[in-house]
């Protein structure tokens, strides 16, 4: 049995496959949800139905996808034009870390000044966290995947000294800032849920680097630079400012995640503020094949998972943690599954007789 | 007043998972593969060391049992990475994601999540030493495994192969030789090496295991390999440079000079100089000729 290179990809293949992907996840962690005693069945009813049964519930949903909005968004810009940004974990942090400091530096500005002022320091506090590495890259060719990856834990510890040192709540003394002024916190968009003003952020941003990406000169520009640098550049495509304008758009999209997080739903700085929506991000971002309408859905996706994983819990008694074994084992199986889409599989006849010549 | 040999003693231990974590980076990556699961399987060795030692008294035993806990990653990135031919970012993050929650899951299953079950830890060699008193697992790292790695690597066959398989697989699948079997021989071994850096942190240093217990070690070894240039000796000097750092940090916390400043700055030290080395070292590295390439015959 080989794999032979196909010559062209049949329309029906690539959902097929996702579907067969699917099948072998839930085959795989059939065993370890009933070592933990439920029923596999049940449990995936859980992850994937209950959620969406009520409205209360598909609410949390939104919620819980508009951080994985922002940081999927924000590798898949990224690493379609090369640029592996692995870091959108650290640039999220740096992010609501400007979020928290102009939200409890000015706590008295009225709403119309002070989220168009928090969004913007949080963009630039990403950008300006993924612009180290995107210099080192396009300046001296220092692969940016172990320099954003490395900035991760130190925008984590810039987060925890704050809430240690200067930003320890002063009236409860935990390591968690004080709330941010009223004019900071983002509007719910739904009357009675918790989905807030960063969801329809996040769905206005994909539709932007829809938009960008697809249809204008930068957005082709930015493609050719992923698929094939040396022909970019042949071509007069200025490669180094493309994929550095790219990457400081990525780290700027992840920022404002951040930013989301904070005036959106914890009102203040927390050492949890991402449990690692970042690296997640890279999961979103590859199942949705870098494309916008992709990481919609697939962050729509994770986030029901998130939510039933939570109600297994409770219900079932299945640790929560099931849910990400769940979302990376789909991950694997499916990106190693699609793969078949460039081959057909052929078994080979025992007798080759026939294609020897003779 | 800052001890010298305590700052020595502590440098050791520190190095110690970095150590083991980077050999396993460097052969992994002289093949061709980044391998960014090792985060992961630091975590899946650590908590299989935890648990086997747990269940039996034994460390060794859990020793054994990261080693084969690492030695079925390496399989599983070898399956992704040499056999489909995966993106490699993607295959080593995904299984980093995978064996973390997969051994929190297994965690909270069997110790209730909260686990502070103490095991029989591995015991220290010469204990009454200055510096010398350390873990067996240190002294096997810095003086067998490290030289017999940097031997393997550039004076045995199969240490060629792995170099030619991470260089121009054409070429060396053209010499006849099998360079999807020599990557996942590269892969298992560097893996296993791993999961004994992780099993370190539990089985020797902390007795018992905690959530986030790599803390972002894995990430500073593939920092390492790159400040080491893919060589082993100076992937260790690094690991005892960052250690160092580390260690100074923890000892400068208690000094009153220092006292004023925030511990999560000095922390942050270790990542800042790797970065640092980086962009001043960086420029122009050489890397392995096939890093990240799939190869399929055609």
């Amino acid at each position: 049995m080989r794999l032979v290179l196909r010559g062209h990809e049949p329309r029906w293949l690539a959902p097929v496959l996702v579907l067969l992907a699917a099948v072998i996840t839930f085959v795989l962690t059939a065993g370890p949800i009933r070592a933990a005693g439920a029923s596999p069945v049940a449990a995936y009813q859980r992850y994937l139905l209950t959620p969406l049964t009520s409205f209360r519930s598909f609410s949390e949903v939104l919620l819980a996808s508009t951080p994985l909005l922002f940081t999927g968004l924000a590798v898949a810009l990224a690493f379609r034009t090369g640029f592996f940004n692995i870091g959108a974990e650290g640039q999220f942090l740096a992010g609501a870390v400007a979020a928290t400091w102009v939200g409890i530096g000015v706590p008295d500005l009225p709403g119309p000044v002070a989220i168009p002022l928090v969004i913007a320091a949080g963009a630039l506090a990403g950008a300006l966290w993924v612009a180290i590495p995107a210099v080192l890259r396009v300046r001296y060719g220092i692969d940016e995947v172990v320099t954003t990856l490395l900035l991760n834990p130190v925008a984590l510890l810039v987060v925890q000294g704050l809430l240690n040192g200067p930003w320890r709540n002063p009236v409860s003394q935990f390591p968690e800032s004080a709330e941010i002024g009223s004019g900071f916190i983002f509007p719910t968009v739904i009357p009675g849920t918790r989905v807030h003003l960063g969801f329809v952020l996040a769905i206005g941003l994909a539709v932007v680097v829809w938009l960008v990406v697809g249809r204008t000169g930068t957005g082709l520009r930015m493609r050719a630079v992923g698929l094939a640098p040396t022909a970019a550049r042949f071509n007069g495509v200025p490669v180094e400012r493309t994929l550095l304008g790219t990457a400081l758009a990525s780290g700027a999209i992840a920022g404002i995640g951040g930013v989301s997080q904070v005036a959106g739903l914890q009102h203040q700085l927390t050492g949890e503020i991402s449990p690692g929506f970042g690296y997640t991000g890279i999961v979103v971002a590859t199942l949705a094949a870098l494309t916008p309408i992709g990481v919609i859905l697939v962050s729509l996706l994770l986030a029901t998972i998130q939510v039933g994983a939570e109600s297994a819990s409770r219900v079932l008694q299945l640790p929560p943690q099931m849910g990400q074994v769940v979302t990376a084992t789909f991950l694997l199986v499916t990106v190693g599954i699609l793969v078949l889409r460039r081959y057909r599989i052929r078994i080979r006849r025992p007798s080759r007789t026939s294609e020897v010549p003779s | 007043m800052i001890g010298l040999a305590d700052l020595a003693t502590a440098t050791l231990v520190g190095a110690t998972p970095l150590l083991f974590a980077a050999t396993g980076e460097v052969i992994t990556e002289r093949a061709g593969i980044l391998n960014l699961g090792i985060e992961g399987t630091m975590y899946a060795g650590a908590f299989t060391g935890f648990l086997v030692a747990a269940n039996t008294g034994s460390p060794w035993l859990g020793l054994g049992a990261a080693v084969i806990a690492g030695m079925l990653a390496g399989a599983l990135m070898g399956l992704l990475s040499v056999t489909l031919g995966v993106n490699q970012h993607v295959a080593g993050i995904g299984i980093t994601l995978l064996l973390i929650a997969a051994s929190d899951f297994a965690n909270r299953l069997l110790f209730s999540g909260g686990s502070l079950t103490q095991i029989d830890k591995f015991g220290l060699l010469f204990p009454d030493t200055p510096v010398l008193s350390q873990y067996l697992l240190t002294y096997l790292g810095f003086l067998v495994v490290v030289p017999a790695a940097a031997w393997m690597l550039w004076r045995s066959g199969f240490g060629l192969r792995v170099r030619a398989v991470g260089e121009n697989p054409e070429a060396t699948d053209a010499a006849g030789v099998p360079v999807a079997r020599t990557r996942y021989a590269a892969l298992i071994l560097g893996a296993a090496l791993m999961a004994v850096g992780g099993a370190f942190i539990t089985l020797a240093m902390v007795g018992t295991f905690t959530l986030n217990i790599i803390g972002g070690r894995g990430w500073v070894a593939i920092a390492l390999v790159i400040f080491g240039r893919w060589r082993v000796v100076p992937a260790m000097l690094g690991a005892l440079l960052f250690a160092g750092v580390d260690a100074l940090q923890l000892q400068l916390a208690i000094t009153e000079a220092f006292a004023a400043v925030p511990r999560e700055l000095l922390i942050a030290t270790p990542y800042l100089v790797v970065i640092v080395a980086l962009a001043l070292s960086g420029r122009n590295v050489a890397y392995p000729g096939a890093y990240l390439k799939p190869y399929r015959r055609t």
